[in-house]
């Protein structure tokens, strides 16, 4: 459980003034006046009490909710714990949870396996020193400034059945967001447009802080382009390659507001962020259900917030 | 990060002309959209409905002005900078305050603050939400401050829930920043007898002016975007901040997608208008997260 250290650890942090372990650190911290001491206080604690209140608590709730039978209107005090039933509710009697998984795991296949690689390609093409290497690359990230829910809008624009660009030039009359054959690969498509872009971005800031002489020490050895990419860039880039990664799943995990501004995850577009928010603001809502998803949201995303905290703070120290 | 690097002069060769016509094509199929967005919303939708979309002519401004009429779009501007404004600024004096903190003094407990605040900003906000929202339902406000008289439903709310959510990533750049700041600043700040608040306030601060203005570029365009928090916290419509306000508009633009799509434009306009004009600090900002730029 690699949340267990997170949510402890955070509750567990005393004021820093009050810190003092070595016999310098106890020195440096005489040299502070009480008001310096307050003031850091308050500094870091402020904050903190902020994240903790409404982000870390909340998460921990959600888990402790998910072992209950909580209806989300009754009093606290009658909450019984049901042990792991919501979570076998949630997979035997709840028809769109398969769905919703399969189709978080074809969207995180998609752009792990199309749009990263293709925003990683863009950035390798980009780095050498071309001219209107500028036009490129804004081209490729305006997107990233647009939201998702713009997005949807955008592409409806494109996908429309009766008013569509796409029907009109093809002379199909497919509902692309309407169909439940059709309608996740369309929505991803317009995900994929933004994230080729955002992947672009970070990559090409990673080449850029690649040592060139390595290059040219390839290029003198007679490498080929393509060898020096694999054999000598690519294994130097193993931090941004995993920050990719974990923004990769991370992006597919959250997934939602595209899906939700479509037909708020119906109809073939059930995603688990969206099951979750139809539990709790929607018509049908049963908080069991939508902690018990939520908890599982949780798990997965903290095993990547983990990876990615080990290895920024791997490469701060460097 | 997308500066012009100079460009050397080399010869066309065919491979370098293959891979410009590559760049190219993508470019303009990455603009498309985007584009096309703005085709549609410059024309007719009688135009459009005879003669197909696929067509030229039927070019009219009306679009703008029914749908700018039609979805309160004024309003919803405004409840937008009601809410970014001042999660902006509070997002980057808090963030700017740990940051400090953790950049200027060897804790070893330093690295669990940075952890605790950087991996919340990463958090699904779903995985949040069952509480929160009880939460909301019950921290009571005056009526002053909303007329909801709870957290729910508020613009106090909304600023709350994003300045929590997006500290994490601007403490995290931040304290990396300022850890790159040469330590005999402080030094020399103390032999001045300068407090801890006038080192953070009056030493540390205008040093840290580049990556504050890449952070509240990066944090407007995203505090903008926000579309969860409203969509859930938020119930009377016409308080919702423009992006969430979209999906309303949804129902009311039903079969007009030459109104749908100038709805489109003007809600990307404030975030094109950073893109072109600051777009030098949007990308410093977001690599800067990724990196140590």
């Amino acid at each position: 459980m690699s949340d267990l250290p997170l949510i402890q650890a955070d509750r567990a942090v005393p004021p820093p003034a009050t810190t003092t372990s070595t016999g310098g650190r106890r020195r440096r911290l005489r040299l502070l006046s009480r008001t310096d001491r307050v003031v850091i206080t308050l500094m870091v604690l402020v904050p903190l009490l902020l994240v903790t209140g409404f982000v870390w608590l909340p998460a921990a709730a959600t888990v402790l909710l998910s072992g209950t039978n909580w209806d989300g209107i009754g009093p606290l005090n009658e909450i019984e714990f049901v042990g792991a039933r919501n979570y076998s509710d949630v997979v035997n009697i709840y028809p769109p949870f398969v769905p919703a998984i399969q189709h978080n795991l074809l969207w995180l296949a998609t752009l792990f396996v199309v749009a990263t690689p293709f925003g990683m390609f863009l950035a390798v093409l980009l780095d050498k020193e071309l001219r209107g290497s500028r036009f490129y690359q804004t081209a490729l990230y305006l997107p990233v400034v647009l939201s998702l829910a713009l997005i949807g809008f955008v592409w409806q624009l494109l996908y429309s059945r009766d008013q569509g660009l796409i029907n009109a030039v093809f002379g199909s009359s497919i509902d692309w967001y309407g169909d439940s054959n059709v309608n996740i690969w369309a929505v991803m498509v317009a995900s994929g447009w933004r994230h080729v872009g955002y992947i672009m971005l970070l990559y090409l800031a990673g080449l850029k802080g690649v040592d060139p002489s390595l290059r040219e020490a390839a290029a003198v050895d007679g490498a080929s382009e393509g060898r020096t990419f694999f054999r000598v860039v690519f294994p130097v880039l193993r931090p941004i390659n995993i920050i990719v990664l974990v923004v990769t799943v991370i992006e597919s995990l959250r997934a939602f507001d595209l899906v939700w501004v479509v037909n708020k995850g119906r109809n073939g577009l059930e995603l688990i962020s969206a099951l979750v928010t139809q539990n709790v603001v929607g018509e049908a809502s049963r908080i069991g259900f939508g902690s018990a998803l939520a908890t599982i949201m949780l798990v997965v995303s903290l095993v990547f917030i983990t990876i990615y905290l080990a290895t920024v703070m791997r490469e701060n120290r460097e | 990060m997308s500066v012009d690097t100079p460009v050397r002069s080399r010869k066309l060769t065919p491979m370098r002309m293959l891979l410009h016509g590559f760049l190219i094509v993508v470019s303009l199929a990455w603009l498309f959209p985007i584009a096309w967005a703005v085709l549609t919303s410059l024309r007719s939708y009688d135009y459009t409905a005879q003669n197909g979309y696929v067509s030229f002519g039927g070019w009219t401004f009306d679009n703008y002005v029914t749908a700018w009429r039609t979805a309160e779009f004024g309003q919803h501007f405004l409840n937008s900078v009601y809410i970014t404004v001042p999660a902006v600024l509070l997002t980057l004096f808090l963030a700017s305050s740990v940051a400090f903190v953790i950049a200027r003094f060897s804790w070893k407990l330093n690295l669990v603050l940075l952890g605790v605040f950087t991996a919340a900003n990463l958090l699904p906000q779903q995985a949040l939400l069952i509480p929160l929202f009880r939460l909301f339902t019950e921290v009571p406000l005056p009526e002053f401050m909303s007329d909801s008289e709870l957290l729910y439903d508020s613009y106090w709310g909304l600023i709350l829930i994003n300045v929590a959510f997006q500290c994490g990533f601007c403490v995290f750049v931040l304290s990396n920043y300022m850890k790159a700041l040469p330590r005999d600043l402080y030094e020399a700040a103390m032999v001045d007898g300068a407090s801890i608040w006038r080192q953070y306030w009056q030493v540390t601060m205008p040093l840290c002016r580049p990556a504050l203005a890449a952070l509240a570029t990066l944090e407007v365009t995203w505090i903008y975007n926000e579309f969860f928090w409203a969509t859930v916290l938020m119930r009377t419509g016409d308080k919702f901040p423009v992006t969430s306000s979209l999906n309303n508009l949804r129902g009311e633009f039903f079969t007009d997608n030459n109104l749908v799509s100038a709805g489109s434009v003007l809600v990307a306009i404030p975030t094109l208008v950073i893109f072109f004009m600051l777009q030098r600090h949007f990308v410093r900002g977001l690599t800067l997260g990724a990196s140590k730029g």
